[in-house]
């Protein structure tokens, strides 16, 4: 589904990602953990396409095809889809609009016929069961006023009526009561397939109770540092951050010279 | 530089004015004489304005004057059949549209529809000798053209446009709409449209002003529409400026505001090379409520130039004013939006807005708020906005399927959707909505209709 090789990317004058790679395959969920600034959302951003962030090495394959090649639109066409740390709102836009186009631009992309208002809305009934979100919250102005829980909701809505091959969730947890979190969680597992693969990202470990990942791998400093099984994560809770990144200062301490 | 050039080019205007003088079947033995005369002579006084005057800072009507313009004598269908007029009528749309081909009646054209009682319709020209007594008081009387070359330019040459009355606690639901349509076949041709309406107490109205004209045709419309909103009257005033891409456009609206009076006002202009409107009220008395909302849409090289001036003269009166300009290629636009609270006007409630979205790089917009505040216990706010589009709320939409185009358009639309929403004319809402989207759609930026 979606290799990551050797991955550079900056923004700014900053290199914010400093070689990664990543094999995730169809149906697998991976985990990707890593203390705050780390470059987790950097690395979403990249796969998503956004052009603040500029790619300096490495390349991504995804579904056989060069991903970086395409224009952001191009991947959701394609079947990626991007759950935001930081829903942006955007006034005068109403979900219901912004959902019903993405979907029409996706199935014209694909050759099927547009859904019209009907099919439209039968499909976001059943959808909206999934996130418990209120219908009024979809006419509105997308994200607009939401409360943090909303706009994750908003999220995970988004991603079920897109319905994505490869989803990549940025922490999609943070902030959320207990309550709202299981909500978005069962969401999140209610998608889970063999087709779709998911990278969740995330700092705490606490999703990870309900989302079970494959693998989990832990970013720091712009590279994956360690990969593991589910087990990685409860280390890492127990243990805290503070002993990856003594273990990565380590590293780099101990390492020889480059030639 | 200023004095030298406002001799010479008055006189084309002047020579004009002398020739009807003399000639004008309609000007004979008129009581209006001594009103155009009087406005010839104060244009003759003034001139035209130049970059020097406050007023006309940002906006250069040279371009106007190097052209000899001339107004047509008499009604010609110019070619207009009622099929053609049916992409300005916002079909279907059951309404009376009085249609006006370059500044005279066509009554041929135009669709009357039975007036419910207390409320007269008729062609100005023609209610201008049968109504004396009713419309002296007030024709000429509001707008100010002591200082605007091009209003008193109007009062000189007023051609014909609407008279409305509506009798006290009379009322007419259905909207009027009035098309002024100007077309040039060889000789660029100027016309003077010129709207008196009276609303009487208590009363209710409607009225939307189109100025429409073919592509690539040169004219100019140098109109004025007076209103007078009696006391608890509400007035709906929409003007809809959708003149030809090389069309000069200069235009007043001034509303005078009784007692508890409410008047809404959307100036939306999405034509004309160079536009230049003036959209002022007046709180004649207390508790008046005036709603002034604009959107202008630009681009190519066109130059849209709002003022607006709400003058609380009164106390205890709301204003909310929102104007939204969206500039593209090298177009500009002016919005220059004045509030004066008279030492005496408390309680004024008082908030203007002003946003603007820059599309390209090479447009431009200059906003000057200017508030004159000399009562004490108001509530007076302001804000002006230049921005670009959004990029995270690109990327957002980009990374829901939509296009980078759609998406950029899908953005526009959102921000002007917010004065559309507020159109009390659905067919007109409708419209606009409508024909911004084919326009953002065929790629034409936000300029000119395709
Ligand atoms: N556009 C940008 N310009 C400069 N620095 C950035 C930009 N975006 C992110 N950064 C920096 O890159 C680092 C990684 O950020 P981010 O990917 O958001 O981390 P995380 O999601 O793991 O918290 C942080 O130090 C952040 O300040
Ligand atoms: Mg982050």
């Amino acid at each position: 589904m979606l290799q990551i090789r050797n991955l550079h990317a900056r923004a700014g004058d900053k290199e914010i990602l400093r070689g990664i790679d990543l094999d995730l395959k169809a149906g697998e969920v991976h985990a990707i953990m890593g203390p705050n600034g780390s470059g987790k959302s950097t690395l979403a951003n990249v796969l998503a396409g956004r052009e603040s962030v500029e790619v300096t090495k490495g390349q991504v394959l995804y579904l056989g095809r060069d991903l970086l090649a395409m224009p952001p639109e191009e991947r959701a066409w394609e079947g990626l889809f991007l759950a935001f740390q930081y829903p942006v709102e955007i006034p005068g836009v109403s979900t219901l609009y912004l959902l019903k186009a993405g979907l029409n631009a996706i199935r014209k992309h694909r050759g099927l016929p547009e859904v019209d208002a009907i099919e439209f809305l039968a499909l976001i009934k059943e959808k909206m069961k999934l996130v418990d979100i209120d219908q009024s919250f979809l006419s509105r102005a997308v994200n607009e006023g939401f409360s943090g829980g909303e706009k994750k909701r908003n999220e995970v809505l988004q991603m079920a009526v897109l319905d994505p091959k490869l989803a990549i969730l940025d922490e999609t947890d943070s902030g959320l009561d207990i309550d709202a979190l299981r909500v978005v969680a069962n969401g999140v597992n209610g998608l889970r397939s063999k087709e779709r693969s998911m990278l969740v990202i995330t700092h705490y470990q606490r999703l990870l109770n309900y989302v079970v990942p494959d693998r989990v791998h832990v970013l720091y400093n712009g590279r994956i540092v360690r990969s593991g099984d589910k087990d990685l994560a409860l280390a890492l809770e127990k243990k805290g951050y503070a002993w990856i990144e003594q273990e990565a200062r380590g590293m780099a301490a101990g390492a020889p010279p480059s030639a | 530089m200023s004095t030298a050039r406002a001799g010479i080019e008055k006189d084309p205007y002047l020579a004009a004015f002398a020739r009807l003088r003399k000639e004008s079947p309609a000007w004979k033995g008129s009581w209006t004489r001594p009103l155009r005369e009087a406005a010839i002579t104060r244009f003759a006084e003034i001139g035209f304005p130049t970059l020097q005057e406050e007023e006309w800072r940002k906006t250069s009507v040279a371009p106007i004057l190097r052209v000899p313009f001339a107004a047509q004598p008499a009604y010609s269908a110019n070619g207009f059949t009622a099929k053609a007029l049916e992409r300005y009528t916002f079909e279907p749309w059951e309404c009376t549209h009085l249609v006006f081909i370059n500044g005279h009646f066509a009554p041929g054209l135009s669709r009357l529809r039975p007036l419910p009682e207390g409320v007269i319709v008729e062609p100005l020209a023609q209610a201008l000798e049968k109504r004396r007594d009713e419309i002296e008081p007030h024709l000429a009387r509001h707008a100010d053209d002591r200082h605007h070359a091009f209003a008193a330019l109007n009062t000189a040459f007023m051609q014909d446009g609407v008279y409305v009355r509506i009798a006290d606690g009379a009322s007419i639901e259905e909207p009027l709409h009035l098309l002024f349509i100007s077309t040039s076949r060889g000789e660029p041709v100027v016309s003077y449209p010129r709207n008196l309406i009276v609303a009487g107490k208590g009363s209710r109205l409607s009225i939307v002003e189109s100025y429409v004209g073919p592509h690539h045709d040169l004219y100019f419309t140098d109109a004025l529409t007076e209103i007078v909103a009696g006391e608890d009257a509400a007035v709906d005033h929409y003007r809809l400026q959708r003149e030809s891409e090389k069309a000069f456009h200069v235009a007043v609206l001034q509303a005078d505001l009784g007692r508890y009076a409410r008047l809404g006002s959307w100036n939306i202009s999405l034509g004309g090379g160079l536009v230049r409107t003036d959209v002022n009220a007046l709180f004649g008395a207390e508790g008046g409520e005036v709603r002034l909302d604009g959107l202008y849409i630009t681009g190519g090289s066109q130059h849209v130039d709002n003022h607006t001036l709400i003058d609380h003269a009164s106390p205890g009166c709301t204003s909310h004013e929102l104007y939204k300009g969206v500039l593209d290629d090298r177009s500009r636009g002016v919005f220059d939006g004045r509030i004066i609270v008279r030492k005496d006007a408390q309680k004024t409630d008082a908030h203007q807005t002003n946003k603007n979205l820059l599309v390209s790089e090479d447009a431009l917009v200059d906003s000057t708020p200017r508030l004159q505040i000399l009562a004490d216990d108001v509530k007076c706010t302001h804000g002006a906005t230049i921005g670009q589009i959004d990029e995270d709320a690109m990327f957002y939409l980009r990374t829901r399927a939509i296009s980078e185009a759609a998406a950029r358009n899908l953005l526009i639309q959102a921000f002007v959707s917010e004065v559309l929403h507020g159109m009390r004319i659905e067919p007109i809402r409708a419209g606009l909505e409508c024909l911004l989207f084919t326009r953002l759609r065929k790629g034409h930026g936000a300029g000119v209709e395709a």
